[in-house]
């Protein structure tokens, strides 16, 4: 298992830096994820993560497209708009869980 | 990450060219995903698979249980479901709300939520001019999410470094 020094944290991370042990997450870790992907963490883009963070700890699994707009409320627009080229997959990383596993 | 190792996949060009739901979906689902994984994505149907972009047509994609080989009741491991009773009134239908129910389980949306969310997540839509005017079809009757018909020269054009998907 890699590990990953990153905003003064050691953090277990997989081949893809998708964080493998959630309680290691914080806030300045996302600031940080974030920052890699070149993204600047703003209120919207928080409330996609805390979704999916909820919503994960719900049911075990990182929702997809369509939960996100039917139960989460975000539109397809917008998720582009706040994570451009693989929404799920940055906000999931970012969010410090896993590399979403659904086709849809 | 991956993403950016110098051979992946950049840009897609999927053909959609039938019109019963398993010609449709995977055309559909592959999009999605390469806009998913950030890579472009242009659908283009053709023939039979324009009804998935035509108005009033989109929901009505149904599986076909004739002349469907590989078709098995009541599940993917049951019975090779026979020519003769598939040919009954109402067995599309019925194969068909069966299926439409373990996909909404996996939140695969209806074809005509699934075309607006491709396109919102910035896939281009693109109907076959060839089929069109053979079907005597006219830009009122596609959704609005269709981006422009195409000549085939054109979807070639706009297909430069992409890989082609026909399905």
């Amino acid at each position: 298992m890699a590990q990953k020094n990153i905003a003064g944290h050691t953090v277990d991370v997989d081949a893809e830096g998708y964080l493998t042990r959630p309680e290691q997450w914080n806030r300045a870790i996302a600031e940080a994820l974030a920052q890699e992907l070149n993204l600047q963490l703003t209120d919207a883009h928080w409330k996609v993560i805390e979704f999916l963070q909820s919503d994960y700890r719900e049911r075990g699994t990182v929702p997809g497209m369509r939960r996100l707009n039917k139960v989460g409320g975000f539109a397809t627009k917008d998720l582009y708009a706040l994570f451009p080229d693989g929404p799920i997959k940055k906000a999931a990383l970012i969010a410090g869980l896993p590399k979403p596993a659904s086709c849809v | 990450m991956s993403t950016n190792s110098p051979d992946r996949i950049r840009k897609v060009s999927i053909i959609v060219s039938r019109g019963s739901l398993d010609g449709v979906y995977p055309g559909l689902i592959m999009a999605n995903g390469a806009r998913m994984e950030g890579i472009e994505a242009n659908l283009f149907f053709t023939f039979f698979g324009l009804y998935a972009v035509m108005k009033g047509y989109q929901d009505k994609i149904r599986i076909a249980t004739v002349g469907n080989p590989a078709m098995r009741v009541p599940d993917a491991k049951g019975f090779p479901l026979p020519t003769l009773l598939g040919a009954l009134p109402g067995m599309s239908a019925f194969a068909t709300r069966m299926m439409r129910k373990e996909m909404e389980k996996l939140d695969i949306p209806p074809v005509s939520e699934f075309i607006e969310m491709i396109h919102d997540a910035g896939g281009r839509i693109y109907a076959c001019k060839a089929t069109v005017d053979m079907f005597h079809l006219k830009p009122e009757d596609f959704v609005p999410q269709v981006d422009k018909v195409l000549t085939v020269g054109e979807f070639y054009e706009l297909s430069a470094g992409a890989q082609i998907i026909f399905t």
